[in-house]
């Protein structure tokens, strides 16, 4: 019997559930809803959705970018501790991830609304009532701790095997330690901080929940209007549309990002 | 600097886990509203456990993460060992189709396989087949990819000459698999079948296009609630998941010690009886 056929079961699954439902995806996106005839009505129609397309980039690149600077102390802080020690903070990391997420943003809006737990202790300070909910910030605010660990983790794998021996080369070589910063150890975790922020932007610009409930009225995200075509507005077509466009605005940013490394296998690798 | 950083890393972990204590507190509540404390309670948990739909739900959660992560750990490792045999034209195809749902966002993923469902429904005149079905496929479909790159590494990490031994030996290819090439990648196999079973059981965005009225999971139904307020027991029923998974995290984290202390203890006794026998030689 020839190995290769033990692939088949599985080229086949992909075929049939990953292959064929985007070939339907294009299908749905290229015919009208009503007659089902070919049509280029909904994709023209994507120009109105070009501000929520703008804002959901806007959002999940501000958000990715804070996960890196707020991400990157940390990942290097735990690959500084123990092998032991480690260990116990990567799964520290990895744990509220474990918890719904839906129940942890529902405990943001706990904390954050304007009757929330937080307004609470600034009020017993005599602070009035701030608003810290529906607006773009919350959002953001949302993002980044739900997105954080997925920096987190790329990046504390690649610090982590960043030979010592390097940094002490260029120690001795007169680089003090902005310089060693930004000559050896951000250089090799180059590919850790693309592929967190590959990590963190592809949820974040697609995501549905956390707009919903942390954002206002002017922080719809792209991912509400899909929703919303199949849930309640019921036009698949233009979701479908809607769907493609998303989908190709993913990979030419996944294209652009990996280019920083030359390296296209760097998502794969983790 | 150093020390800058320790504290803010502090102060990341407090932020991680600032919601979680308010989801833990609040299922001591006695009033329903997390903003408000209104006293010390059991009585949530004392709910859970009598309530008929709560636990049903977290049944069929993992009922569906068990069944689908057993079989995308099978197709999955079945087909990793034929990518390994395959011509490179091939085995680059094969790993971009793999790379279609990573890449591709949740959302697209779950209408994409909505649509495939709604149309194979129409095509056999069903009004509709959503259901435990369609999502067992859907979560076979995203976990596969995550089989796929947790025991590919193991696979090429190992010796290709031990198969051939085996086989040369008088091993049947079925008798190699289980004597020498499973042992070899089962550490690849074992951590693709937990993360499988983990994202599965917390799936939303994927379940939440292709679940149908008859066969909910307990993530979709958090969600359909939540138009209401939620009542304080499901607070109660995930502070006793986290708790679980940090009895067992911590569980497996010190074994895990043990063990690499163990091989640290024995590489040393051998090198400190290397060493006396080397004297003793002198």
């Amino acid at each position: 019997m020839k190995r290769q056929l033990l692939s088949g079961p599985y080229l086949i699954w992909m075929g049939l559930f990953t292959v064929i439902p985007l070939v339907i995806v294009l299908y749905y996106a290229f015919t009208d809803s009503l007659t089902g005839s070919f049509t280029l009505k909904n994709i023209a129609s994507l120009g109105t959705y070009l501000p929520i397309f703008l804002r959901s980039v806007w959002l999940s690149l501000l958000s990715a970018l804070i996960c890196l600077v707020v991400g990157y102390p940390v990942a290097w802080t735990i690959a500084q501790a123990k092998p032991s020690h480690q260990r116990f903070f990567y799964l520290l990391v990895m744990l509220p991830m474990c918890i719904s997420f839906l129940l942890r943003t529902l405990a943001w809006v706990s904390l954050l609304e304007d009757t929330g737990i937080i307004n609470r202790l600034l009020g017993s300070v005599g602070i009035g009532p701030l608003k810290l909910m529906r607006n773009n910030g919350a959002v953001i605010l949302g993002m980044v701790y739900n997105y954080l660990p997925y920096m987190i983790m790329p990046l504390y794998t690649v610090i982590m095997k960043i030979d010592p021996r390097l940094i002490e080369a260029a120690q001795d070589l007169g680089c003090d330690s902005a310089q060693v910063f930004r000559k050896v150890t951000l250089p090799l975790s180059l590919p850790g901080i693309v592929s967190g922020l590959t990590m963190v932007f592809v949820p974040a610009v697609s995501t549905f929940y956390i707009s919903q409930k942390l954002g206002g009225t002017g922080s719809t995200l792209i991912g509400d209007v899909i929703e919303s075509q199949f849930k309640a507005a019921y036009n698949p077509n233009l979701g479908a549309a809607l769907s493609l466009a998303l989908m190709v605005l993913v990979l030419i940013c996944v294209a652009v990002m990996n280019r920083f490394t030359g390296d296209d296998e760097s998502v794969a690798t983790l | 600097m150093r020390k800058a950083s320790k504290v803010f890393t502090v102060l990341v972990f407090l932020f991680l886990y600032l919601p979680m204590l308010v989801l833990a507190v609040a299922s001591f509540n006695k009033g329903s509203d997390p903003q408000v404390f209104k006293g010390f309670t059991l009585g949530n948990y004392a709910a859970l456990f009598r309530d008929g739909v709560l636990l049903p739900l977290l049944l069929n959660s993992v009922i569906v993460a068990l069944i689908s992560s057993l079989l995308a750990t099978v197709l999955g490792t079945a087909a990793t060992l034929g990518i390994q045999r395959m011509k490179p034209g091939l085995r680059r195809f094969t790993m971009a189709l793999t790379n279609i749902p990573l890449t591709n966002p949740e959302i697209v993923t779950g209408v994409s396989l909505a649509l495939l469902f709604a149309f194979v429904g129409q095509a056999m005149k069903l009004k509709s087949i959503m259901g435990f079905w369609t999502l067992l496929i859907a979560h076979v479909t995203f976990n596969l990819p995550y089989v796929i790159l947790s025991v590919q590494p193991k696979l090429l990490q190992m010796d290709e000459n031990l198969t051939e031994a085996a086989l040369d030996l008088g091993c049947t290819p079925m008798r190699a698999f289980w004597k020498v090439i499973l042992p070899e990648i089962m550490p690849g196999v074992v951590s693709g079948l937990l993360m499988s079973f983990a994202m599965s059981l917390d799936d939303f965005v994927i379940s939440y296009f292709v679940y149908g009225p008859n066969f909910v999971t307990l993530p979709v139904e958090i969600y359909n609630y939540t138009k209401k307020p939620l009542h304080p027991k499901i607070y109660a029923l995930f502070t006793l998941l986290f708790l679980a998974i940090l009895v067992v995290m911590t569980v497996m984290n010190l074994l895990q010690a043990r063990d690499s202390a163990k091989q640290r203890g024995n590489r040393l006794n051998r090198s400190r009886k290397r060493a006396n026998t080397e004297l003793g030689g002198i």
